[in-house]
């Protein structure tokens, strides 16, 4: 019942009165301060001042914003191979997620969902994964995957098929990472698919059924239309969170081999914190915020459209 | 209401009942065929941990040896006790709770207050003011790395927990579960403590909060379980082997464990041990969490 609530907030504002705090609204500016106070520190702020400082030659290693750059900074990051192949990792890295992350997510839910009994023990199987930390979950793929004694490797040697070396071969080290992720976070849309299924009404399903649809025309003409918000939203966080990906590569490859699999942040970091380059790191912070912005209008536009289509 | 998953099982009784003669035999066969890959799938997908768990059981000669196998000739703890013995891993388990329960305490206040202060208190510009924090869920914390690594460095806060305590407290999501739940709020409580000469504190405090139990919930979850995880950024401001989180401490020490496969599994099992039973006692508001409102780290 209490949870029920956390699922389904009360969508449909109401018109409600407002508690009158006052003229000057003091008490309202209170509750407000502590939270925006910090917002403005740790959000606002370094958002503002890293802009600036992409305009500028400034290190890490010495004070101030150093010399004026213009936009040398940004033509630099536009015109460098680095830069172009970081992105394209965490693109490739997105497309090698994503699909697979979206329909097995939802094969798994639209089975689990037929299941009247044990139902917990599928969302355990499919779900512990995603609450392990990043680090956890890398640690334990890089054994899995290690030649020879890696439990993968012998598995596939079990069955006359010679592995890769997985995270050590230049053409499977993404592959490979993508594989790990795939089995770390497919809950999450699991999850989400299952829930979205549980508010189809049965009796579209009835009504189907006794027009003669079969199994398969239900879930292409009934399930799949139906699901479609939740969908764009599965596949939404899923786009986002894969363009922010740095942890599993930082662990099981570094980057490797031969920065194969270096994303952007991780560019971004080594820019900043290796090279001490500081200005023109926050220069490509800048275009990957702005690649990561365009993602979250995409969405924007999409879920509006569905909306006033529902 | 009924719970969600409560649901099907009432609806199935009723589907089955409209699937008469044959097709009711075909459609049992059918969802037992349904179960049979779920299982081997849900299966497949605990290997890794269960995995994970034999090679922690193993002396670490035994992780090296050919063949592979599932199969433990001398199962033993050895593994686990040094981890725990070589007293790294406690100061991990320190940093980790004390970061993630001060950024959980904090934002629970933080996030709370000013979502009052959104839904239920009358001030000019409030439209403003909701979208201003509201923008913040448009900028992802990885691209302030650089400007805040800097920030921190001129407060003198690097390599202390509150630099990274205070950049995962003020998170625009933790504010929108709150208003969501405050707009959701009978306001007949509210004007009649106002009639009663309650102030504006005592109302947020006795009267809204109490009630918002499961937001509460929900966010101090979801904020510790995200705040346990990060890496980036603890990783960037943590160089003190002594502070450093459990995610640093394994991602830093990593190459130190060399061969010794068991004691690399015993220490990620027991960086994540707190978190698998956060899951297991939390798993409904967890899992229902998620649903609701497609938090996503």
């Amino acid at each position: 019942m209490t949870t029920q609530i956390i699922a389904r907030p009360a969508a449909t504002p109401r018109s409600k009165k407002v508690l009158d705090s006052g003229r000057g609204g003091r008490p309202a500016l209170g509750f407000l301060a502590p939270f925006v106070i910090l917002y403005l520190l740790f959000v606002i702020g370094p958002a503002l001042y890293g802009l600036l400082m992409s305009f500028f030659g400034t290190s890490l290693v010495r004070p101030g914003l150093g010399t004026f750059a213009g936009l040398r900074n940004y033509a630099e990051a536009l015109g460098s191979s680095d830069f172009w192949s970081s992105l394209w990792h965490t693109v490739w890295f997105t497309i090698l997620t994503t699909p697979p992350l979206v329909v097995i997510g939802f094969v798994f839910a639209l089975l689990a969902e037929r299941v009247s009994h044990g139902k917990w023990f599928f969302r355990l199987a499919f779900f512990a994964p995603y609450i392990l930390p990043s680090a956890v979950m890398a640690l334990i793929w890089v054994w899995l995957y290690t030649p020879d004694l890696g439990l993968i490797s012998a598995a596939l040697a079990k069955i006359s098929i010679t592995a890769p070396t997985w995270l050590g071969d230049p053409n499977w080290a993404m592959i490979s990472i993508a594989i790990a992720t795939i089995w770390w976070t497919l809950g999450f849309n699991f999850v989400l698919y299952l829930a979205g299924l549980q508010d189809i009404p049965r009796e579209l399903y009835e009504a189907a059924s006794m027009d003669g649809a079969g199994r398969f025309q239900q879930i292409r003409h009934i399930t799949i239309p139906l699901l479609a918000r939740t969908t764009t939203l599965v596949i939404v966080l899923q786009v986002i969170a894969s363009l922010k990906v740095f942890d599993q590569m930082y662990i099981m490859t570094g980057g490797g081999p031969n920065f194969s699999t270096r994303p952007a942040l991780q560019y971004i970091y080594d820019i900043g914190f290796t090279d001490y380059r500081v200005g023109y790191g926050a220069a490509a912070s800048t275009l990957f915020f702005i690649l990561v912005l365009a993602v979250s209008m995409v969405w924007f536009v999409m879920t509006r459209r569905q909306e006033r289509q529902a | 209401m009924a719970s969600a998953t409560a649901d099907p099982t009432t609806v199935r009784s009723s589907r089955k009942g409209i699937a008469a003669g044959d097709p009711q035999r075909s459609s049992r066969a059918f969802n037992r065929i349904c179960t049979g890959v779920l299982i081997a799938f849900s299966l497949l997908w605990l290997m890794p941990l269960l995995w994970a768990l034999d090679t922690a059981l193993k002396p670490n000669s035994e992780t090296a040896a050919l063949p592979v196998t599932w199969l433990i000739k001398h199962p033993t703890l050895d593994a686990f006790r040094s981890i725990l013995g070589q007293g790294d891993i406690w100061h991990w388990y320190a940093a980790s709770f004390i970061i993630s329960a001060l950024t959980v305490v904090v934002t629970l206040l933080t996030a709370s207050m000013a979502a009052f202060a959104l839904s239920q208190l009358r001030f000019r510009r409030r439209g403003f003011a909701f979208g201003f924090i509201m923008a913040g869920i448009m900028i992802p914390g990885q691209v302030l790395i650089v400007p805040l690594f800097r920030e921190m460095g001129a407060m003198h806060l690097l390599n202390t927990y509150w630099a990274v305590i205070l950049p995962q407290v003020p998170t625009a999501i933790a504010v929108f579960v709150f208003k969501q739940f405050f707009d959701g709020l009978p306001h007949e409580l509210e004007e009649s403590a106002r009639i009663d000469g309650a102030s504006t504190w005592q109302i947020y405090r006795r009267i809204a909060m109490p009630l918002t139990r499961p937001a509460v919930a929900a966010v101090a979850i979801f904020t510790f379980v995200w705040s346990w995880n990060n890496l980036l950024w603890p990783l960037l401001v943590l160089s003190n082997p002594k502070l450093m989180t459990i995610p640093v401490g394994l991602a830093t020490v990593q190459g130190n464990f060399g061969i010794r496969y068991a004691d690399t599994m015993a220490a990620s099992l027991l960086g994540a041990l707190p978190l698998i039973v956060l899951f297991l006692f939390f798993q409904r508001q967890i899992v229902e969490g998620i649903a609701g409102t497609g938090l996503k780290g």
